[in-house]
């Protein structure tokens, strides 16, 4: 079987966000492989270790740089990579045209992609690429396992979780407790040089984006920050309890 | 049509949907409210929405017992295509935000996720969501004849309702056979005020010290308070609190008037489930933890002895 992985390349969580000509600029930040999607790959590399035959497709749709998140899934042990080249801004919709197609040219089974992508916030690429190809989905699971075609596991809904089974053909998401994402060893960091990292152009994809992104800004709000140094603990208490009472008038 | 696909939790209608009547008729597409109710035994959903809406639509059919997000997206896009609906407003929830993009799909629309404003002029859509793990508000724009839209829930202010109800109509719907097949639940609503519709959160992390600590210090204080309670991933994956607690990035967001934090450090994740609070209040031990970067009113401090003292003090 194929496996695709889709990730992305956005800012380290430890970084902070600038703003430039009404877009969030990237330029001189740290980029790193989203760590939602590492989970993705991580699952895609344990079936195939699980004694599954599968090979394993990391794809990435971006400007020049995203193969370098290409290349820490090939170093993580992925096969081979996919780099849709654009400086295009593709929302969910449009992005997921272009990873249905790939799933049909490269006769793949499963997808899996990260619940929710770092950068732009949104959840609806895996639902959209399902429904374009109309494939199942299962979102945000927290465990996966796999038995011919059957794919079983763990998922969280709107309120606790729930265990399933489906088919494959799918799509799914992966999250945070799903595995633990190894790092690439050295030998494997030379192994991933010679690895295939094929690139495509948008354009056979006919991928319009269906949204304009006007502007960006970041609203932060004032907060008061007044904190108490709390040694004496009933004198920072009596204190903290009468500034949410009469200042802030918070609590009754 | 406007069409907003209700949702509900326990028998009654969600704050949330009272929330996406007002996004719908503060929209500016000119058309009547038409609500959606989906499910099997929903008419007291179905009378409850009738007072807030122009029209009431029900499947009541029990092949929509549980959610599904193939039935689901079915279901509202093909009520959308027979209605003419120029917007179609679902529950920015984990499920909405799961089904939405097929509606999108099977409509050709654009799909504009967790807004919180919403406004058309013409054929043009503008709105705002947030990004980069809430820290950036960006504004997007779509010109369409017919958008889907999610609405983060806790923005927009619920609609209150009528005296009059509106006229309700079965539907009939061609469903797909569901492929995803749930074997078992993991029940986890807790008799608690829902985290979604508190004014007053009470959120514990790691520096609460155990499951223990937890109901010490965190429920205590929310039962004092008459808060809801929250938990980080920390605690949720060690076992102490269920998922349905967890605030942050892959557990839910909330907006409430005050969120009291203890014993959370602060990482990304979980302030972009949180960092909307109107007031934020922070016990940590840690001078350096970034919680106090966002927080109104905190002290620096054990958690094992400030919480009771500010419980003695709320008690005098
Ligand atoms: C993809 C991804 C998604 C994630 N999603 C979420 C999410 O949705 N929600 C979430 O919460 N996290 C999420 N996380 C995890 C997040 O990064 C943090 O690991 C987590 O929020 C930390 O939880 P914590 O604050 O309870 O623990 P810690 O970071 O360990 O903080 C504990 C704090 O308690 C303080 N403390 C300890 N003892 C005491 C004491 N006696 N008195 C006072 N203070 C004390 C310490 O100073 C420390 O600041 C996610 C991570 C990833 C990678
Ligand atoms: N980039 C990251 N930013 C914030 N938290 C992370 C990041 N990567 C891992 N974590 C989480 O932080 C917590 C502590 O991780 P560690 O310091 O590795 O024990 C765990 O819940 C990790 O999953």
């Amino acid at each position: 079987m194929r496996i695709l992985t889709y990730i992305r390349q956005v800012l380290d969580a430890e970084e902070s966000v600038h703003i430039a000509n009404n877009a969030v600029a990237l330029e001189n930040s740290k980029l790193v492989m989203d760590t939602m999607d590492e989970y993705g790959v991580e699952e895609a590399l344990r079936l195939r270790e699980s004694g599954i035959e599968a090979e394993v497709i990391a794809i990435a749709v971006g400007p020049a740089r995203v193969q370098d998140a290409l290349r820490t899934a090939l170093a993580m042990g992925a096969d081979r990579a996919i780099h849709v080249e654009t400086d295009v801004r593709l929302d969910a919709i449009a992005l997921s045209k272009v990873l249905a197609q790939l799933a049909r040219q490269e006769e793949a089974t499963l997808i899996l992609s990260g619940g929710q992508q770092a950068d732009w916030d949104s959840h609806a690429l895996a639902a959209a690429t399902a429904e374009r190809l109309n494939w199942p989905q299962v979102t945000w699971t927290s465990a996966l396992a796999l038995a011919g075609t059957t794919l079983t596991g763990k998922h969280d809904a709107d309120e606790g979780s729930e265990s399933f089974t489906l088919e494959l053909p799918a799509v799914v998401t992966t999250q945070q407790g799903l595995n633990e994402p190894r790092y690439p060893t050295l030998p494997n960091i030379m192994k991933s040089k010679k690895k295939e990292l094929r690139k495509e152009s948008l354009d056979q994809f006919d991928a319009a984006p269906k949204l304009k992104f006007v502007s960006a800004e970041i609203q932060v709000k004032n907060r008061l920050n007044k904190i108490l140094d709390g040694k004496d603990a009933p004198a920072a208490a009596a204190q903290l309890v009468d500034l949410l009472r009469n200042e802030a008038r918070v609590i009754a | 049509m406007i069409l907003v696909v209700v949702e509900y939790v326990n028998g009654k209608v969600s704050k949330s949907t009272w929330e996406m009547i007002t996004a719908a008729r503060e929209s500016g597409r000119e058309a009547p409210v038409t609500a959606l109710v989906l499910g099997s035994n929903i008419a007291a959903i179905a009378a409850e929405i009738a007072k807030a809406v122009d029209q009431v639509l029900v499947a009541d059919l029990p092949a929509l017992a549980q959610y599904d997000p193939e039935l689901w997206s079915a279901a509202v896009a093909q009520i959308a295509t027979e209605g003419e609906a120029s917007l179609v407003l679902i529950g920015g929830s984990r499920s909405g935000r799961e089904y939405s993009p097929r509606v999108a799909i099977k409509l050709d629309a654009p799909l504009l996720e967790d807004v919180i404003t919403l406004k058309a002029t013409g054929d043009t859509i503008t709105a705002q969501h947030y990004t980069f793990l809430a820290r950036v508000t960006e504004t997007i724009e779509t010109t369409t004849p017919i958008a889907v839209v999610t609405v983060k829930p806790g923005v927009f202010n619920p609609a209150t309702p009528k005296a009059e109800a509106a006229e309700q109509f079965d539907v009939d719907l061609n469903l797909p056979t569901p492929r995803l097949k749930v074997t078992g639940k993991t029940a986890e609503r807790s008799s608690r005020i829902s985290l979604a519709e508190a004014e007053i959160v009470v959120s514990g992390g790691r520096g609460v010290g155990s499951a223990e600590g937890f109901t010490q210090y965190v429920e205590a204080l929310a039962d004092q308070l008459g808060a809801a309670v929250g938990a980080t991933r920390a605690i949720v994956d060690a076992g102490w609190r269920p998922y349905s607690e967890q605030v942050g990035q892959t557990g839910k967001t909330v907006q409430p008037k005050t969120y009291i934090a203890i014993g959370i450090s602060g990482a990304v994740q979980h302030l972009s489930g949180m960092n909307k609070s109107k007031t934020i209040v922070a016990i940590n031990r840690d001078a350096e933890a970034p919680i106090f970067k966002i927080a109104d009113y905190g002290i620096i401090g054990d958690v094992t002895q400030l919480v009771p003292a500010i419980l003695n003090e709320l008690k005098k």
